[in-house]
């Protein structure tokens, strides 16, 4: 049976309005719906989504395929683009490994086989002073976090990246320690807004935008979401992670978004929205206070930036 | 065999013009909407490092001079110069307007908080005496050893231009260490000319 894609019947800005899509609302995010459903792309030009609020507007695909960072293909924002077509995101095997039940190696295909992929549309904010809004498809972390059954004292979830220098450019050079690390609080990571993303604008994610697994995170800086994850570990302790590794006083764990709070080099109080002039305030948890501040209200959020 | 000043002075135009042209062709770029997703970011990017470039080609120009071929060549360094100050404040300027719109409370506090724009600005506000009196009036008016001295905060300018790029990265700083090496090499050559010059030219 031939499929009739959604975005084939239905108008564009309707199509999207009706999806209810979650911006700064939690509660619609649950809003699911299977993958193929979702094959819908304009590289033509942006598209408003009525539910954003203070006109945001969904980027366009060229933006988020062409302006990243993703410093194993290198440290400029085209290099993950340019050079990234060498790398091999099929077949992938993610290790589950710590404190947990059921550790062991999980195939990505017989993993996405068992679980909804869902449309969320969140911003992306850079700690460099950037931001996007990008209509991601994944899953809830928690869901696979549900199904290895961490002990109850794995209290962080630690991420890798996968370690291909053969066809990672940037990881032949010292630009950061190899392979990179990323990690979450349990409380964090089972947040209904974390998700492990498969696909965006309703394609297999690119090797640009860390295909085939990713994590993303909304209200932290955007180093924070991982890409091509090989290994998701349970552990007792805070575990280390790339960007403080390299330099903890600019890069805290939590990294939380926070104008408030400003990088030793650089302010955090405005970004500027690809597309847009001007720039925006950066709005407490990227926007998404509402739904994520309870975990850190006894949290001095200065000292743990 | 040498480089004739005539030959030089007929250049002078056609290098004026090279000079001029980036900062036309990423305008034309910017406002026709083909500098990259982050337009504003590039083409301060793309001015800042022009200008490191062209300070630096002024250094390059009294170590040249000392091969007599290149001898004449001299007569372009106040050109390059101020093709520099023109870049630097074109950088400025769009930090100014196209980054942060007139927000000069943002801008103050930018300048005073951040360690690269402060040293930035300090490079820009020691260019201003350079840019000033680059012309044969002042140059006369001042006395030549005056004006030399002047001339001189180039030595300190140029570090803190690259150190203002260093400080702005987050990794991967071969680039803006290229151009810190570069500008040391080019500073010691300096007492290495002027000394080796004493000895054969005793006084």
């Amino acid at each position: 049976m031939k499929k009739i894609l959604s975005s084939e019947i239905t108008e564009k800005k309707i199509y999207f309005n009706r999806r209810q899509f979650m911006i700064g609302s939690f509660s619609s995010a649950i809003a699911s719906l299977s993958k193929d459903s979702f094959a819908f792309h304009d590289s033509e030009k942006a598209v408003q989504d009525l539910n954003l609020k203070n006109k945001e507007v969904i980027n366009k695909y060229e933006h988020i395929i062409t302006y990243n960072n993703y410093y194993e293909f290198g440290s400029g924002k085209s290099d993950p683009f340019n050079n990234s077509s060498k790398f091999k995101p099929k077949p992938w095997e993610v290790k589950i490994e710590g404190l947990v039940n059921k550790p062991g190696t999980m195939n990505l295909e017989d993993l996405i086989k068992n679980i909804t992929i869902e449309d969320r549309i969140y911003r992306l904010r850079c700690v460099e002073g950037w931001s996007m809004v990008i209509p991601w498809q994944g899953f809830s972390l928690s869901k696979l976090i549900d199904t290895v059954q961490p002990f109850s004292n794995a209290n962080y979830v630690q991420f890798e990246t996968v370690l291909r220098p053969e066809e990672m450019p940037g990881q032949k050079r010292n630009i950061l320690p190899w392979p990179y690390l990323e990690g979450l609080r349990m409380d964090e990571a089972m947040h209904p807004l974390t998700i492990l993303s498969t696909g965006l604008y309703g394609h297999d994610l690119l090797n640009q935008n860390g295909a085939p697994l990713r994590l993303v995170v909304p209200w932290k800086y955007g180093f924070k979401s991982i890409k091509s994850i090989v290994a998701i570990r349970f552990v007792g302790d805070e575990p280390e992670t790339t960007w403080s590794k390299v330099n903890p006083r600019e890069y805290g764990f939590y990294s939380n978004v926070n104008p408030n709070v400003d990088h030793p080099r650089w302010s955090q109080a405005t970004e500027r929205r690809l597309g847009e002039f001007k720039r925006r305030s950066t709005e407490m948890f990227n926007g998404y206070e509402e739904e994520v501040k309870s975990m850190y209200k006894n949290m001095d959020l200065i000292k743990y930036y | 065999m040498k480089l004739h000043l005539n030959l030089v002075k007929k250049f002078k135009p056609i290098i004026f013009f090279i000079l001029l042209m980036p900062s036309i062709y990423w305008f034309i770029k910017f406002f026709t909407g083909q500098m990259g997703i982050n337009p504003i970011d590039a083409i301060i990017r793309e001015l800042g490092e022009f200008s490191l470039q062209l300070m630096i080609l002024t250094l390059f120009v009294t170590p040249l001079t000392q091969i007599q071929m290149l001898r004449n060549i001299k007569i372009l360094r106040r050109m390059i110069g101020l093709f520099a100050f023109y870049y630097i404040c074109l950088h400025l300027t769009s930090y100014i307007i196209l980054d942060h719109f007139f927000n000069w409370n943002f801008i103050l506090k930018d300048i005073y908080k951040r360690p690269f724009i402060t040293l930035g600005f300090l490079a820009f506000l020691l260019t201003i005496p350079l840019a000033v009196t680059s012309n044969l009036y002042l140059v006369r008016k001042l006395s030549y050893k005056i004006w030399k001295k002047i001339h001189r905060l180039i030595y300190i300018i140029a570090p803190l231009a690259s150190l203002h790029y260093y400080l702005l990265t987050k990794a991967d700083k071969k680039e803006p260490l290229i151009y810190i090496i570069i500008i040391l090499i080019l500073l010691i050559l300096r007492p290495i000319i002027y000394f080796s010059k004493n000895e054969s030219f005793p006084k």
